[in-house]
């Protein structure tokens, strides 16, 4: 056994999301992404003397709505604190945050997997604001070698939402898993756009690996900044195999702070002072208790759209659809909604094949989503009948769905139009088939022999005399016949 | 007119203007020339020009406003767009915030005109105005002695003459104690009635901006005005019952305790006969006096220096040179600008509070400090709750002492915080008080404070007016005579 | 219980606080604080087990502001009061230490 088999990693994850609203967390100041800095700030968000911070009633809203998604308690009653600690993206020098009691506790996410279902434990939820954009700018200033960074606080004071999960994850592929559906979840329930390249998504993760069967947790490391799935994978892998190494080499790990660096692939600490990780926490005395309405909280969970993963479940057990198909149908809560809207009309394997195959390649060329397209559940359910009639050809139906794209209509109306139809009549195959075999008879006689090749010879010319409208199945079929084979 | 303008109540000088016989510029003009010739350092800055402008528009104006153009100080800890405000502190010089307090916008809004911006000690921190970055204030019924604090150039310029009125913050008494020690009213409302949005804040639990006048009628009027709910502060309040002028004469029915706690050794011998004298009065006027004992009172400066502390360590941090403020010193790292700029900008006194409010939540304290303090309060709380099942208002001195000479407690901060005694556990419990000044001792005034229970101005504002009347405190400073 | 503060504490928490004390500032602060304490302490003795925390004084619960723009500075207003302005930003001159 490696020993790579021999430890089990075990990993939980803190996962800030900023929340969709359309105002920062604690002022009116208009949340924005890619504006000139510091021109969405405002005596709140800079920490001016005698500014005071108000809740933003629509952040506390969407933390319960992700409670729900979570499957955790939302709090009778949750309380703010301060967290102190000095850097200048933090204008007030604390970070209003929840800290004894968090809006949303003790909950579970559950993610399907191709082998079965991943279950995560999530400690709690919890609001806070995000802090601003430190950019360091480099060398420069009136001193020589001096550094100078830059503060731009358009960012500082976003509504976050931080959701903690149990050490429940035993690989970086699961950690993976567990964060994707999650995002899709929390886009789906518009909770936050989860745009990892914008940071509306940020992940940290503690890592520590024990001996297979050892109940045990093991001294656990930190990882932070991972700010796309491809980083989030690889530095969990690489932090795993760096703490099973030390623990082979009959060393110890210690309790740090990693920086993930992509460029490299490797893990640094942070250099972490002693004072560091003393906030002094402080009852926000700005703030109130949030006591949400019960009935609101019902009324919240009873509009709870269905989740991506009971959506796939449902499908899988009633559609019959496989669990690729599923996943990659429920990306989006419209591609989902188109898929079903499909489904409901023709045989759902068949709706699940085109839309991920044809349609989705299609409308690629011309960037467009396929729930804003011409070809509508309704056009594509039709040309999808025509086929399954054996009214059309598979070639035909693509010409007729490029068709549906380009101009919308009516399917029937376009084969009609552009004589896509298969010969239906029978005796008309017939001649056709038995001229074939009179014009070629050194081809027949191949057939004859066993070379079954040539059948598609006969079928390619039948094809080409009627123009595509033939239906290649019974052509081959007839061709024996006549051929005597 | 024999009487000069500056000896005018606000009350009367509005019944003036209203009646034509004064202008609002006319007026502001003559408390301006009294404010600018300032040998109590009552200000920090006087907007002479600002506000005869301001006057003037009043004057143009179709409709008039109903405080008619009556000049006002305002506290330096309150923000002022444009207007440098320092809060007393050297690491604020020269800043010009960007917006203006919204207790500040009201009264402007009303028709007060903002004359300056007053002395204070360094972030409300102080009970002698001596902590001030810029120096201290006097006293205007002795200049070698402190004016109290922290709202002490808020008092000196209201006893002096300088504005009728002005507005200061209490947060431990910051308001009640100056105002006795300069034989005025102040008055600290209920935790939350007025909104605290520009308000630079010491202790974010405590802190409650507030009016000083020197009658409680004027005390009512200003109040009335900077009352009410703000959206932008969580915990301002829906001000439903509006404050009433009072006009009571007498108080019968009333039952008044006094707290047996506050006249005891701590208290000095004249202020205790003076405060004894008052209270006969209340028998006087139709109340009845019972004593009452608020037994949690010994640990209320305690438990006020550890929550108060804590509080600021946290509400000072943005003070970092980044966005505000000085430039910071030339220095190779960050670490090193904050704490240079920081340990230079702040005086002592901020410095200890810092401090011992940082020690106070710094881990492994908290539980025995902080978490200790919390429970303490609500004792506290509920000390006032059952006294008031047994009265209607709570009597007791102000201050402990009439106003102490420079200089003599800046060496022991302990004796300093010993100040104000009588106001903190009434500032703990959110309540509101009242501070009238009820006779002198030695020569100097001493203060009166009556605290209800939460929403009960109007009803202190009435006891306080029949009371302001029956002890006829007419005295003044010996330079104002 | 004695209401000494060390020196190292008081090093600690002024690092903790960001304000730089000269040495004899960090004796007087050590004497002080020391003195301000040993009267502070004394309610660490009361029996509080059961007595709930008081954080706010007025009972007010829910106060939320809807998620509705209001108009914020123009930047020049916003970096007026900044000792050090780069690039539209505010800028903070020297090397930063990084923070876990
Ligand atoms: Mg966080
Ligand atoms: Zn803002």
């Amino acid at each position: 056994m490696s020993a790579r088999q021999s430890y089990e990693p075990v990993i939980g994850v803190e996962i800030h999301v900023q929340l969709a609203t359309a105002t920062k967390m604690f002022c009116g100041c208009e949340l924005s992404f890619g504006d000139p800095a510091n021109t969405h700030t405002c005596p709140v968000c800079l920490g001016h003397p005698g500014a005071l911070p108000v809740t933003n009633a629509r952040a506390v809203e969407l933390a319960i709505l992700a409670g729900h998604a979570l499957g955790c308690t939302i709090a009778p009653r949750s309380t703010f604190h301060r967290k102190n600690y000095f850097y200048p993206d933090l204008p007030k020098a604390y970070q209003i945050s929840q800290y004894d009691e968090p809006v949303c506790l003790g909950g579970e996410f559950v993610a399907l997997t191709p082998g079965g279902e991943l279950r995560v434990g999530i400690t709690r939820a919890h609001l806070e604001e995000d802090a601003a954009k430190l950019v360091h700018a480099g060398p420069g200033g009136r001193r020589a070698g001096a550094e100078s960074s830059i503060v731009d606080f358009n960012r500082g004071g976003t509504p976050l939402l931080e959701i903690v999960t149990e050490p429940d994850l035993h690989s970086a592929e699961d950690a993976v898993t567990f964060f994707k559906q999650l995002r899709l979840t929390l886009r789906q329930l518009g909770v936050s756009d989860c745009n990892m390249e914008e940071g509306s998504m940020r992940a940290d993760a503690n890592v520590s690996v024990r001996p297979v069967g050892s109940q045990e947790l093991g001294v656990k490391t930190e990882l932070k900044n991972m700010n796309s799935f491809r980083f989030l994978e690889r530095a969990m892998e690489a932090e795993i195999d760096r703490q099973i190494a030390i623990l082979e080499g009959g060393g110890k790990v210690t309790q740090d702070t990693l920086h993930y660096d992509p460029d490299s692939g490797t893990l640094h600490p942070l250099r972490s002072k002693e004072e560091a990780h003393d906030y002094r926490y402080l009852p926000e005395p700005d703030l109130v208790p949030v006591v949400p309405d019960p009935a609101w909280v019902d009324r919240l969970r009873a509009a709870l759209p269905e989740l991506p993963v009971d959506r796939r479940r449902r499908w899988m057990a009633e559609l019959g659809i496989t669990f690729e198909d599923a996943e990659v149908l429920s990306e989006s809560a419209e591609l989902a909604t188109y898929f079903e809207d499909l489904a409901a009309r023709v045989d759902p394997k068949a709706a699940a094949n085109w839309v991920r195959g044809e349609l989705r390649a299609q409308l690629r060329e011309r960037d467009e989503e396929p729930w804003e397209s011409r070809a509508t559940p309704e056009r594509l359910a039709g040309l999808l009948e025509l086929l399954d009639a054996r009214t059309i050809n598979v070639p035909a139906a693509k010409e007729v769905l490029a068709e549906l794209i380009e101009r919308g209509g009516d399917a029937v109306a376009i084969v009609e139009a552009k004589g896509l139809g298969q010969i239906t009549d029978e005796s008309e195959l017939d001649e056709l088939v038995a001229r074939l075999i009179a014009d070629n008879p050194e081809q027949a006689q191949q057939l004859r022999d066993g070379k079954e090749k040539v059948l598609g010879f006969f079928v390619g010319q039948a094809m080409k005399a009627t123009e595509g409208r033939a239906d290649p199945k019974r052509v081959g079929e007839l061709v024996r016949d006549r051929a005597g084979v | 007119m024999t009487e000069p303008l500056w000896e005018l109540t606000a009350e009367r000088a509005i019944g003036l203007i209203g009646g034509g016989e004064l202008s609002a510029e006319e007026l502001t003009a003559a408390f301006a020339d009294r404010a600018g010739n300032d040998p109590w350092a009552a200000f920090l800055a006087i907007d002479r020009e600002g506000a005869l402008e301001r006057a003037r528009r009043i004057d143009a104006a179709t409709e008039r406003p109903p405080l008619a153009g009556v000049p006002i100080g305002i506290k330096d800890v309150l923000s002022t767009r444009d207007l440098v405000t320092t809060a007393g502190s050297r690491i604020l010089e020269g800043f010009r915030p960007v917006y203006t307090a919204t207790c500040v916008e009201r009264v402007e809004e009303a028709g007060a005109v903002v004359l300056g911006k007053t002395n204070m000690d360094e972030f409300a921190m102080g009970s002698s105005t001596e902590n001030s970055g810029y120096g201290p204030s006097r006293n205007p019924w002795d200049p070698d002695r402190v004016p109290g604090g922290s709202s002490g150039g808020s008092a000196a310029c209201v006893a002096a003459r300088q504005v009728p009125w002005s507005l200061g913050s209490d947060t431990g008494g910051s308001i009640r104690q100056p105002a006795a020690l300069c034989g005025i009213v102040g008055m600290k409302p209920t935790y939350g009635a007025v909104s605290r949005y520009g308000l630079i804040a010491f202790a974010s639990s405590l802190d409650q901006v507030g009016p000083l006048a020197r009658t409680v009628r004027d005390t009512a009027l200003l109040l009335s005005h900077i009352v009410g709910h703000d959206p932008m502060d969580s915990t301002s309040l829906e001000w439903r019952e509006p404050i009433v002028l009072p006009d009571a004469e007498r108080v019968d029915g009333l039952r008044v305790g006094y707290v047996e706690e506050l006249m005891g050794e701590g208290v000095q011998v004249g202020v205790r006969t003076s405060v004894r004298a008052a209270l006969d009065r209340i028998e006087d006027l139709g109340g009845t006096l019972t004593p009452v004992s608020l037994p949690n009172t010994e640990h209320g400066l305690a438990t006020y220096y550890l929550i108060a502390p804590a509080e600021c360590s946290a509400n000072l941090a943005r003070f970092d040179a980044i966005r505000f403020g000085a430039a910071p010193p030339e220095a190779g790292g960050l670490v090193e600008q904050y704490e240079r700029a920081r340990g230079e900008g702040f005086g002592r006194e901020v410095k200890r509070r810092i401090m011992l409010g940082t020690f106070a939540l710094s881990s492994g304290y908290y539980d025995a400090y902080y978490g200790q303090a919390q429970r303490v309060r609500t004792l506290i709380v509920r000390d006032f709750a059952r006294a008031f099942e047994q009265v209607d208002i709570l009597a007791s001195p102000t201050s402990p002492t009439v106003a102490f000479p420079l200089g003599e407690r800046t060496d022991d901060p302990y004796s300093m915080y010993l100040a104000d005694v009588c106001t903190i556990p009434v500032s703990l419990a959110g309540l509101p008080a009242i501070s009238i000044p009820c006779g002198l001792s030695e020569g100097l005034p001493v203060g009166l404070q009556l605290t209800g229970p939460a929403f009960s101005e109007n009803r202190l504002l009435d006891v306080a007016h029949a009371l302001e009347a029956a002890i006829g405190f007419d005295e003044r400073p010996e330079g104002l005579r | 219980m004695a209401a000494v503060i060390e020196r190292e504490t008081v090093e600690h928490v002024a690092r903790l606080a960001r304000l730089r004390l000269g040495p004899e500032e960090v004796e007087r602060m050590r004497q002080e604080l020391s003195g301000i304490l040993e009267h502070i302490e004394l309610i660490q003795s009361l029996e509080l087990d059961d007595v709930p925390p008081t954080t706010h004084v007025v009972a007010l619960q829910n106060v939320l502001r809807d998620d509705t723009p209001r108009p914020s500075l123009p930047r020049e207003l916003a970096l007026r009061e900044a000792p050090a302005v780069a690039h539209d930003g505010f800028e903070v001159r020297g090397w930063i230490e990084t923070h876990a």
